[in-house]
């Protein structure tokens, strides 16, 4: 019967010093060691892979449902050929369409107006937010005028937005900005209000001046819901762009979906519902990777 | 020397409903320099309330709270708190934390790591400086927030409960060092805490408050040379003399709002 190492030393195949010290505390090392040894060792890299790869297994059965209903449904329907083209022609038509150099300029285009529209509303809703959180008086001074400009969807912007600005990268920031203005503030707001107060007063007790005390001890303790409210922020965004470039843009997966409709080329408007929903996904990556970079002590 | 001086004070706190309350009434009594104070009493007689003024978070509603003759208007590091619950900064480490007072204070930048050095080794907790306090246990935490209160060099040291949220192995070793840190740097401290066996341990005096409205009972002082033995007869005759008069107020309390309260029932 194979017997676990013991802190006593009775078993002869205990790891290192723990016997040599009998009857004295065992010694931080040779305790580590003992922890060490009754971990079972990792699995090897191939395997960690394999299990990574088959939790994705839904999503790969979902892809090959879509694969044979498309290319054996259109013996039934002649249609699907172009109501739903395979994932295959989807691929072809991302080759097809890097070839041809647009592909990248829509992404970027899109890419460049989101990160922008959400950069703006970052910088102007975190401040705004925060002093709104930190100040009841002048939360109640623009709480009435947020309130009022916060329910009109960014999308009913859109007309009005295209009369002050013309068609272009202006006037889609803008409804990007719009959408995702409020999340950033509001968070901010949240963050900043709800500090402890006994962080609040532990700092005061310090030494803390205004200044400091927001530096300190504010700031730090909104930071998590600032970040919140910039994911938030980003998500509606980009899905603000995407109705705004369908509507009216010269560019964009939007206006790359909106344009491929005209010519019936549903190909290539899968392929922009594909890019549309990964590039989503990265950015709310990034942004996570980027809260768990500013924020050592919050992770989970 | 006179050194804290709480003179008639009382405070009044509104209620949700809006209606005042009587927290604390007619509160005097004064504390020497280097004395070590504490104040018990049951639950709601206001404790924190006292500590929350003398810590210059509220303002009392009538009286004044002076320390070496000067009225207390707001917090400062000159009244370091303790709290119940740490209040440790959990974006900063063990030593951010014990440095974060003597920033405020803008001590040179070589004295400040001397002295965030020196307390963190005087609560024990060398090795812990780059640790986040998330990953320290309660005993630990409390002990970087004692670090934290004392780096700053206060006049008094306020403390609200802190040993309350400890288990009794760790809560009688912290006594213990408090009392050692005290005896090796005196301080005025003034401890709040609902247990009467930890006052008598650590006081030179205490301050019994009697509940609804706060207000001071009686001031005991306790002349046993330190240590003491929990189970010296004198210290058990105290403790049970003081709990025993504890017990019967709390009684008389209960007694005296139950028929309120059978009222108001029957009013519904």
């Amino acid at each position: 019967m194979p017997s676990s190492p013991s802190l006593d030393g009775e078993d002869a195949r205990s790891p290192g010093a723990l016997t040599a010290n009998r009857g004295m505390p065992p010694t931080q090392e040779a305790l580590a060691r003992l922890a060490a040894s009754m971990v079972p060792p990792p699995p090897p890299a191939w395997k960690r892979a394999l299990s990574r790869i088959s939790r994705l297994w839904l999503l790969a059965v979902f892809v090959i449902a879509w694969q044979l209903i498309s290319m054996y449904g259109q013996r039934v329907n002649p249609q699907l050929d172009v109501m739903m083209p395979p994932p295959t022609a989807v691929i072809s038509a991302a080759a097809d369409l890097i070839a041809r150099g647009v592909l990248l300029t829509h992404i970027l285009d899109s890419l460049k107006r989101v990160l922008l529209a959400v950069g703006a509303a970052a910088v102007l809703g975190v401040p705004l937010g925060l002093a709104m959180g930190w100040s009841k008086r002048f939360r109640a001074a623009v709480d009435p005028l947020l309130e009022f400009i916060r329910p009109i969807p960014p999308l009913a912007w859109i007309p009005l937005s295209i009369l002050w600005f013309g068609i272009g990268d202006v006037q889609i920031v803008y409804i990007i900005f719009l959408a995702a203005f409020f999340p950033v503030v509001l968070n901010s707001l949240a963050g900043a209000r709800d500090v402890d107060t006994y962080l609040v007063r532990a700092g005061l007790s310090l030494g803390a001046r205004p200044r400091e005390l927001f530096l300190t001890v504010v700031l730090p303790a909104a930071l998590p819901h600032i970040f919140t409210g910039i994911r938030i922020g980003l998500g509606i965004g980009w899905m603000a762009l995407v109705a705004g470039e369908l509507v009216a843009a010269p560019s964009g997966l939007g206006y790359m979906i909106n344009n491929a409709r005209t010519l019936f080329r549903s190909d290539y408007i899968l392929l922009g519902m594909v890019l549309i929903g990964a590039l989503g996904l990265v950015l709310d990556y990034l942004m996570r990777q980027a809260a768990r970079f500013a924020m050592p002590w919050h992770r989970q | 020397m006179i050194q804290v001086d709480v003179a008639n004070v009382s405070k009044v706190h509104v209620s949700m409903k809006g209606e005042p309350l009587l927290a604390l009434l007619d509160v005097d009594f004064r504390v020497e320099e280097n004395e070590f104070f504490s104040i018990v009493g049951p639950s709601g007689c206001g404790k924190t309330t006292l500590l929350n003024l003398l810590a210059g978070f509220e303002q009392p509603t009538r009286g004044e709270l002076k320390v070496g003759g000067k009225v207390i208007t707001e917090p400062g590091w000159e009244r370091a708190v303790v709290f119940q619950e740490y209040a440790l900064f959990p974006w900063y480490t063990v030593a951010q934390n014990v440095r974060y007072g003597l920033q405020r204070k803008r001590v040179p930048e070589p004295e400040q790591r001397r002295l965030v050095d020196h307390y963190i080794g005087l609560v024990g907790l060398r090795g812990f400086e780059s640790r986040y306090p998330r990953e320290l246990s309660g005993g630990m935490r409390q002990r970087v927030s004692i670090a934290r209160a004392l780096a700053v060099n206060p006049s008094i040291l306020l403390m609200d409960e802190p040993f309350a949220s400890l288990d009794v192995q760790t809560r009688e070793y912290m006594q213990d060092e408090l009392l050692k840190i005290w005896q090796r740097e005196p301080k005025t401290v003034i401890f709040i805490t609902h247990s009467i066996d930890e006052a008598i341990k650590l006081s030179d005096r205490i301050a019994i408050l009697a509940p609804r409205p706060g207000r001071v009972e009686e001031i005991k002082t306790v002349d046993f040379p330190r240590p003491r033995d929990p189970t010296d007869p004198a210290v058990v005759h105290l403790a049970a003399e003081v709990k025993l008069w504890l017990r019967r107020k709390v009684f008389e309390n209960r007694r005296s709002e139950e028929p309120a309260a059978g009222r108001q029932e029957a009013a519904h």
